[in-house]
């Protein structure tokens, strides 16, 4: 019988480790935990070797300035159990209703702003708002067809939102690569656990998008809209086009004509009705925005503005997903669906708020301040980290511009046992929930992106810093019936009666403050940041 | 089909034949350089430059200079190399209509180039060979023979015209033709197939004959032609009841039955003029694809803020 001391030394633990309560195996990694003590040291090195050189070849990677690097998977999963998630799911599901309803407000009557819940002038200001596309009614009402929305695990091991990113959020392409990697690497561990699956994205990707043509299209065609090879993210583009089995284009390919948009084919110009875009708003229309710009096409909004082509996600959804919104979030969940919010936000204090400001700038050094429109981690300065100079810089920028920064406090994320050349050791991780909203509902993949950092005591997940990712199950209730939309095939099976809604999410009871220690937890692979720059390099050159 | 993608097909096609095709000249040239001791190393290195199109190269001329321009200089249009980094590049930005095999294939060859190239120079062209010939077999084997693949096949079909024209013309120009020709039917892998066909009769103009004209073999140039006629002609999704209305697939068509019906030894006397001709035949061929079919609808351009 093989032994394994991987495990021997384990620590140190900060903050929530996910397996060890104290030196217990808390219950939903038992069975792993189990599985690991008798397979012996030498057989799990051996696996995750194999783990890493079949992704290789695959040639699963993301770009950073124009060059490909493998994303490294680790071999221990991460396990959420089935009551956990449903915490998460619902209120993953109440934020984007919530946001939903903000944008559509923020877009078209504006009653926000009267009724005093957020200043208007907080939008208006905003980089992210833009006027052009207010009026425009998308065609289900849909604005947030795909988010993300960034948790961690406080010291309790509650989940709270760090994030929202409703633009172009990314990493679902690893979570739908993980899956099958690991289950050859550890196929003895996956027959003990019942986890749902996440396969099933695409098809429901997909239906949301023709859920979102136009009306009157019987048939829409879908297409991705990718800034092209040279994106940190282009092979999630070609991943999403090639399962949902629709055409991934870029800029050029497409032309407006009459209002509407086309595509350049072999048998001459096509309509497409749904547009998918994997591009920033500053891109996506040289019309409208950045004139230089060749990897928008010109015309695009005001053709979706004569209701002839959907952009999902829409234009000007950055102002839900600003840092400054952020804060507001919660009072939104409460304004709009008259409900207590699920998921809670982390404290944070505005520094537009004079009194909010003055504690802050109090204790500038215990604390860490981001910009609010800073994205892929740029700007932020963590308080216990910085030199006096850098803080009594930054004090100054805070006095010329308040409403541009946010504090929170130093936040210690969650740990998950992983694989590193000591052994395996707690390192800290966040989760990225992916959900898509059809216009009837909206459907949380169960998992979602766990990003790792692998570098001790690290709290910056980011891939460009050395983070890897962990495949994320979700355990199957026992209890429950299989949600319909988790099956794979193309048609859900209408016999399952009752199987449409889960139960709702054990309220939040837990409203005592815990102090916590902050990380900024920017992008894997597509930051707005990295984005921008690559496609300013890309557009350049022409 | 976008027209993007269809033309990224058409030049990964072209790229790997490219590949194959420029390891096999070489194999030939390098092999002949050693064994016959009348060659002028200079001369025949020059007339192989000129062949294959690099006219732009100034240097000292011998063994050397044409590996590194012909195989191992990624800067050099006319390389090996470059012809695998270029199919490797198309076929990561059409990598969504690929299957997952055969782009695996096609990265795996890119991935692998740098260690053959540290190989003695026959290994590396067979190496080139081995690789392409995974990379076609594995399209044959999972490609749906829908646009996609008729744009392959074509891409393929043209650029093996163009290299075969021009390992004709450096067999030859290849000082004494007595070694020449057997090598070069060795290089396209039909010495047997020739020997069987002809019963032993080995004579330079038989030669010639089997590789411009044999129906059956599929690296002759009227089987390529033959093959790209039938790709456009599937790509012509309407019947037509005479002639041809495609500009392609006329020029191929002609250039076909010119070499079926004319008397060869018209042909073979004057073998590099002929396949220079046919070389003009296959860009002319090339642009009338492109023009019809990767180009559509292109009079508008957003240049800089403005509608050009």
């Amino acid at each position: 019988m093989p032994e394994t001391h991987l495990f021997d030394d384990y620590g140190p633990v900060v903050g929530f480790d996910e397996m060890y309560d104290g030196s217990q195996v808390r219950s939903e990694y038992a069975a792993v935990h189990a599985s690991f003590q008798a397979m012996g040291d030498d057989e799990i090195r051996l696996r995750a070797e194999s783990l890493a050189s079949s992704y290789l070849d695959q040639g699963v990677t993301f770009g950073v300035g124009g060059e490909e690097r493998p994303f490294p998977l680790d071999l221990v999963p991460r396990i959420i159990e089935a009551a956990d998630w449903r915490h998460v799911d619902t209120g993953v599901r109440q934020r984007v209703k919530a946001l939903e309803a903000f944008l559509a407000d923020v877009y078209g009557p504006g009653e926000v702003f009267a009724d005093g819940v957020v200043p208007r002038e907080t939008v208006l200001t905003s980089p992210h708002y833009h006027r052009v596309v207010s009026g425009i009614e998308p065609p289900n009402g849909v604005r947030i067809h795909i988010s993300g929305i960034d948790l961690i695990r406080d010291g309790n091991g509650d989940f709270r939102v760090l994030e929202d990113n409703c633009r172009v959020p990314s990493g679902v392409s690893y979570v739908m690569t993980n899956r099958p990697a690991l289950s050859a690497a550890l196929p003895e561990v996956f027959a003990d656990h019942r986890i749902r699956p996440v396969q099933q994205y695409s098809r429901n990707l997909l239906a949301a998008l023709r859920a979102a043509a136009p009306s009157g299209v019987s048939d829409p065609t879908v297409v991705v809209l990718t800034p092209g090879v040279y994106n940190s993210a282009y092979f999630e583009h070609t991943l999403l086009a090639r399962t949902m089995g629709v055409e991934l284009v870029e800029g050029r390919d497409l032309v407006c004509r009459q209002g509407r948009v086309m595509m350049r084919t072999t048998r001459g110009l096509e309509p497409v009705d749904v547009i998918y875009r994997r591009l920033d708003d500053e891109f996506l229309d040289p019309m409208q925005f950045y004139p230089e710009s060749v990897l928008g096409v010109p015309g695009l909004v005001n053709a979706a503005r004569a209701g002839n082509v959907t952009i999902a996600n829409a234009v000007g959804n950055g102002v839900a997903d600003d840092k400054l919104i952020y804060t507001y979030v919660p009072d939104l969940v409460r304004y709009y669906l008259g409900e207590e919010p699920i998921l809670r936000n982390v404290d944070t204090w505005r520094l537009g708020d004079a009194d909010q400001r003055t504690e802050v700038l109090d204790r500038l050094d215990e604390l860490v301040l981001k910009p609010v429109d800073g994205s892929g981690g740029k700007g932020i300065v963590i308080g216990p980290a910085a030199s006096r100079e850098e803080l009594d810089a930054l004090r100054l920028k805070i006095d010329q511009d308040p409403r541009a920064w946010i504090a929170q406090p130093v936040i210690s994320l969650s740990t998950v046992p992983t694989l590193v050349e000591k052994g395996i050791r707690p390192r800290h991780v966040d989760l990225r929930p992916f959900a898509v909203n059809d216009g009837d509902d909206v459907y949380v993949l169960p998992g979602g992106l766990t990003r790792v950092a692998l570098p001790e005591g690290e709290l910056i997940v980011n891939s460009s810093r050395g983070g890897g990712s962990k495949d994320t199950w979700v355990l199957a209730d026992p209890l429950e019936p299989a949600d319909p939309k988790d099956t794979a095939d193309a048609e859900p099976e209408p016999e399952v009666p009752g199987a449409q809604k889960r139960a709702p999410g054990r309220p939040d009871g837990d409203t005592q403050s815990i102090p916590v220690i902050t990380a900024e937890l920017p992008e894997p692979g597509e930051g707005p940041g990295q984005t921008q720059t690559q496609t300013q390099t890309q557009g350049g050159g022409a | 089909m976008l027209s993007r993608i269809a033309e990224s097909l058409f030049w990964i096609g072209r790229y790997l034949e490219r590949a194959d095709d420029t390891a096999r000249i070489l194999d030939v040239q390098l092999q002949v350089l050693v064994e016959d001791p009348a060659i002028d190393e200079a001369t025949s290195c020059a007339q192989l430059l000129g062949v294959m199109g690099v006219d732009d190269y100034t240097g000292v001329v011998n063994r050397w200079t044409i590996l590194d321009l012909l195989a191992h200089n990624p800067d050099s249009n006319n390389s090996i190399a470059a012809a695998i980094d270029a199919a490797r590049e198309g076929a990561r930005g059409a990598r969504e209509t690929l299957s997952t095999d055969l782009w695996t294939a096609i990265n795996m060859m890119w991935r692998g180039l740098p260690a053959a190239r540290s190989r003695r120079p026959p290994d590396l062209f067979a190496w080139v060979r081995n690789q392409t010939a995974m990379v076609h077999g594995i399209a044959e084997g999972t490609m749906t023979r829908d646009e996609g693949w008729n744009y392959f096949v074509l891409g393929r079909s043209i650029e093996r015209v163009d290299m075969t024209a021009r390992l004709l013309s450096t067999a030859s120009l290849a000082g004494s033709a007595q070694l020449a020709w057997p090598t070069t039917l060795r290089a396209c892998g039909a010495y047997e197939a020739f020997i069987r066909a002809y019963r032993g009769i080995e004579g330079d103009r038989q030669a010639a004959e089997f590789l411009l004209l044999d129906r059956w073999f599929p690296r002759s140039i009227v089987s390529s032609l033959a093959e790209a006629e039938k790709a456009l002609s599937r790509l012509e999704a309407r019947g037509q009841r005479s002639g041809f209305a495609d500009e392609a697939q006329r020029l191929l068509g002609r250039a076909r039955t010119e070499l079926e019906y004319r008397p060869l030894a018209e042909i073979v006397e004057a073998l590099p003029t002929e396949m220079e001709r046919l070389q003009r035949t296959c860009a002319a061929a090339s642009e009338a694809v492109s023009a019809r079919y990767f180009s559509s609808a292109e009079l508008h351009a957003w240049r800089g803020g403005t509608f050009l």
